[in-house]
């Protein structure tokens, strides 16, 4: 087996004929793409094309079937699951925060590996999401909006080298939703992370990345700058 | 009133059990009233219970007649036939059955072989085996009662422990609020036993001592050391359960494997 590949310049993580069947359902098919650093890459296609599954094969929160994944290089299989996790971070649809304050979220990551974050450093990162001063308050008071940007500054205290957003507006009002884009548009722009964007909402796509790919039945049908293949 | 019209020891007991279950057939009744069908279900389950105390019962008289050792081999039979059914409880959860057995072995069998070396339970094979058999009985409930609640809450959940896993956390500790749950969940029919004994019932094996001339006092001390053991047995198979259970729901690359629709 083929465990490390030398990656091209900025690649952080390449997806090499990935697929997943369960049974004799095909969940997605043959899916090779590449992101680099600072780059959002969305995933966009009708509900059932196979879009979460896909990105939950790339932290490996489910097993391929087929194909693999490489990260800076690396086969993902070769990686601790637990430190693939931290590196290739994950934000979902509804935040599920824990029970607790918003420093204790914070904290969770980091935690898993010994390690702690320094008040300061939770400041930050929540000044990062726009609640300066939320670290001390209860989980359980926050607004929808304000839940998952905790639950980024919570991924983001693992320094992940790439971000997993799956539907991460979807739940939220027009207000907290414009608050989210900002937020991810930064953490592109700004931290060098490299994302990848699943959405139903194709304007969205259109808003925060700049390479797109469109699946349906679990394969890519299309794939090309936002502009060209949406407009197609 | 059925003593007077039946006077047989044979058919007695069989009138008293048609009329036990005469109130059961109330229930379901009363149950299919409110759209609940419990009829296909219990009938099984009575028809069976009869059955199987019934072949029990004459297999014992076989075997009060045997050498003692065989009642190693009769509750080593009562613990797979346990595990076998506290496993339907815990439907699509991988290895139910070996960790149910496991569990049950380990919290039934342990305390049984201890407490028999110590001398608290006789080694009389007409004792050891109405006695290890309700501490088995006890530790399949139990078992059963966890497994099912580990598994509720696991589905109920999916969301939360996947975000845990993707923050990096290792399986166990993901799935650790839920198993710590199903372990108190599991044991409370065993406290409310040690908790209401004496005041809301007094157990068949405390009857059954005084009718057969005890002393009531050695009977309600006897009744509370079964009780005692049966929380011990109880407890043991129920954390020896969740805690084996808890590495079978994940893969070895920690990815859940127990979610809704697999």
């Amino acid at each position: 087996m083929n465990t490390e590949k030398q990656p091209a310049e900025g690649l952080v993580l390449r997806a090499e004929k990935l697929g997943r069947s369960v049974s004799t359902k095909i969940l997605v098919a043959d899916a090779t793409f590449e992101v680099r650093r600072g780059e959002m890459l969305a995933i966009v296609g009708p509900s059932g094309s196979g879009k979460s599954s896909l990105l939950r094969l790339l932290n490996r929160l489910d097993e391929p079937t087929s194909g693999t994944v490489y990260l800076d290089g690396i086969d993902y299989r070769g990686i601790a699951p637990r430190e693939l996790r931290r590196r290739v971070g994950m934000v979902t649809q509804r935040a599920f925060l824990f029970p607790g304050t918003v420093a204790e979220n914070l904290q969770f990551g980091p935690r898993q590996r010994g390690d702690s974050l320094s008040e300061s450093r939770v400041e930050e990162l929540l000044k990062g999401v726009g609640l300066a001063d939320y670290g001390s308050r209860d989980v359980a008071n926050l607004s929808g909006g304000e839940a998952q940007r905790v639950s980024f500054a919570r991924t983001l205290a693992n320094a992940p080298e790439v971000l997993l957003l799956d539907e991460p507006t979807s739940a939220l009002d027009d207000d907290s939703k414009r608050e989210v884009e900002t937020i991810i548009q930064q953490i592109g722009g700004q931290q060098g992370i490299a994302g990848v964007l699943v959405t139903h909402d194709v304007a969205q796509a259109a808003r925060l990345a700049r390479r797109v790919l469109v699946l349906e039945a679990g394969r890519i049908v299309r794939r090309g700058m936002v502009e060209e293949v949406l407009r197609a | 009133m059925l003593k007077t019209i039946f006077h047989g020891q044979l058919q007695l007991g069989l009138a008293q059990a048609a009329a036990a279950a005469l109130a059961a057939l109330v229930v379901v009744a009363a149950a299919r009233g409110r759209g609940i069908h419990l009829e296909r279900e219990l009938a099984v389950a009575m028809a069976r219970g009869l059955v199987q105390i019934v072949a029990v019962g004459s297999i014992l008289l076989l075997l009060l007649r045997g050498p003692g050792w065989t009642s190693v081999f009769l509750l080593a039979a009562m613990i797979v036939a346990a595990g076998a059914t506290s496993a339907r409880r815990a439907k699509g959860m991988p290895e139910a059955f070996q960790v149910s057995t496991w569990a049950i072995g380990c919290g039934a069998g342990s305390v049984i072989a201890v407490m028999t070396l110590l001398g608290v339970i006789d080694t009389p094979i007409t004792v050891l085996v109405p006695v290890g058999s309700m501490l088995i009985a006890n530790a399949m409930n139990t078992n059963g009662l966890a497994l099912n609640r580990f598994r509720a809450d696991v589905l109920a959940h999916v969301g939360e422990i996947e975000t845990a896993l993707a923050l990096g956390a290792d399986g166990k500790s993901s799935v650790a609020p839920y198993v710590q749950g199903s372990f108190e969940a599991s044991l409370i029919p065993a406290i409310d036993s040690l908790r209401s004994l004496g005041i809301v019932w007094i157990p068949g094996l405390m009857a059954g001592m005084l009718l057969s001339g005890a002393r009531p006092v050695y009977a309600a001390i006897y009744q509370f050391v079964v009780l005692a053991m049966i929380f011990a047995a109880s407890g043991l198979t129920s954390l020896v359960s969740t805690l084996l259970i808890r590495t079978r729901v994940m893969s070895p690359a920690e990815q859940l494997i127990l979610r809704p629709g697999q």
